[in-house]
């Protein structure tokens, strides 16, 4: 099981755009055509699979008053991407351990004591 | 064989009998203990200026005020109660056990909101990021804002780098940005982190808790900055520090509660 994540993931990714790239809600089967058009081609029942944890993640939702279902994402991309750089970027004072980051934003003073590092004077 | 009247008169009830003036001297004197680790150490600690020569020591001595003093409070308060209510063991314990327990369902609650973050953020992340096309357990989120960051947890940790990081830096400063997660990462910084933010999120009115957080994270990236230097020259991470720090991102690390550790971690670079 363990070793299948990755793929999962990378599986899921791929979904996630075709998703995200359709101006309009997409049943499994178009789905399933648009990978094969872009040359990964998916069998159907892992396609549902992948729909059914992407649903449940709360990346995509079905339009079950239709058959077949009909999936459209949640939020867009961006939406995404930028909930992900909020955290990443730590705009909220008490955020929690989650990531460590390599530097936040150093301060005006900071940078002219790396500055001067630089310069060979320090 | 049966026991001599004489032992069990000296034992009432076969308990062992501490004389009431010990009790009050060892709650006194673990008072002193829990009220000199909880103000005058951490504060000294956190005004010398040998921790950021010696990353390392510091921390190892802030887990042992961190553990100490909480475990002498906790120490304090079962003897005050025994001083107070010696003949009534479950009443003297109350106030200890209310305490201990209210630490430990702090660290409890921090662990489930940081993991269940954590997983959010890899789902995002699988979303949003590709596979880095050569180094393992790296992942390229294709942003211009220049970050790298790393996800410690256990098996499945993992170091994201942004489109706009790769973009910016050369060759060696890759390497320094690497060396330095790569340190976060194998040493578990996220463990001790971790300690400290739930210790400061149950004593939010305790400044020495927040002092102690902000100590212990800026020393954790002096030491993930030591395996940098390990393997690029100072000047290659100062170089990489004010790319990713210097280039108008927001998100500043503002100094909490009076800790000054954060820019030790530049001047440490230059001395």
């Amino acid at each position: 099981m363990r070793k299948n994540m990755p793929a999962l993931g990378e599986l899921e990714r791929v979904v996630m755009d075709a998703v995200w790239d359709s101006p309009e809600a997409l049943s499994a089967y178009d789905v399933q055509q648009q990978l094969e058009a872009a040359g990964r081609p998916l069998a159907a029942t892992t396609l549902l699979t992948v729909l059914s944890r992407l649903e449940k993640k709360g990346f995509v939702a079905s339009d079950r008053t239709v058959r077949p279902y009909r999936y459209s994402p949640v939020a867009s991309r961006a939406d995404h991407v930028a909930e992900l750089m909020h955290e990443v970027l730590g705009e909220s004072r008490d955020r929690m351990a989650v990531l460590e980051r390599f530097v936040g934003s150093v301060s005006e003073e900071d940078a002219a004591v790396l500055r001067k590092l630089l310069r060979g004077d320090g | 064989m049966p026991v001599p009247p004489i032992a069990a008169a000296a034992v009432p009830g076969g308990a062992l009998v501490i004389p009431h003036g010990a009790i009050v001297w060892g709650a006194a004197m673990l008072w002193l203990v829990a009220l000199m680790l909880a103000w005058p150490v951490p504060v000294w600690l956190s005004r010398a200026a040998w921790p950021m020569r010696a990353p390392v020591i510091a921390l190892l001595v802030w887990q042992a005020v961190g553990l100490a003093g909480g475990l002498s409070m906790i120490g304090a308060l079962a003897l005050t109660g025994f001083a107070i209510a010696p003949g009534r063991p479950w009443l003297a314990v109350i106030p200890a056990a209310v305490f201990t327990i209210y630490l430990l369902s702090h660290l409890a609650v921090t662990i489930v909101q940081v993991t269940a973050q954590r997983r959010r953020h890899l789902q995002l992340l699988d979303m949003l990021s590709s596979p880095h096309p050569t180094r393992a357990r790296t992942r390229v989120l294709d942003d211009a804002v220049p970050v790298a960051y790393c996800l410690p947890r256990g098996a499945g940790s993992v170091t994201v780098l942004s489109q706009g990081l790769l973009d910016r830096l050369d060759a060696d400063e890759l390497v320094a940005v690497i060396a330095h997660e790569r340190a976060h990462v194998e040493q578990r910084h996220d463990l001790l982190l971790l300690a400290f933010r739930a210790w400061r999120s149950a004593l939010p009115w305790f400044p020495v808790a927040a002092l102690a957080d902000a100590e212990v994270a800026a020393l954790v990236e002096m030491l993930a900055d030591d395996h940098a230097r390990r393997e690029v020259r100072d000047e290659v991470l100062a170089r990489a520090i004010l790319q990713v720090g210097a280039s108008g991102v927001p998100g500043a690390e503002v100094d909490a509660a009076g800790s000054s550790r954060g820019s030790d971690r530049f001047k440490r670079l230059v001395t």
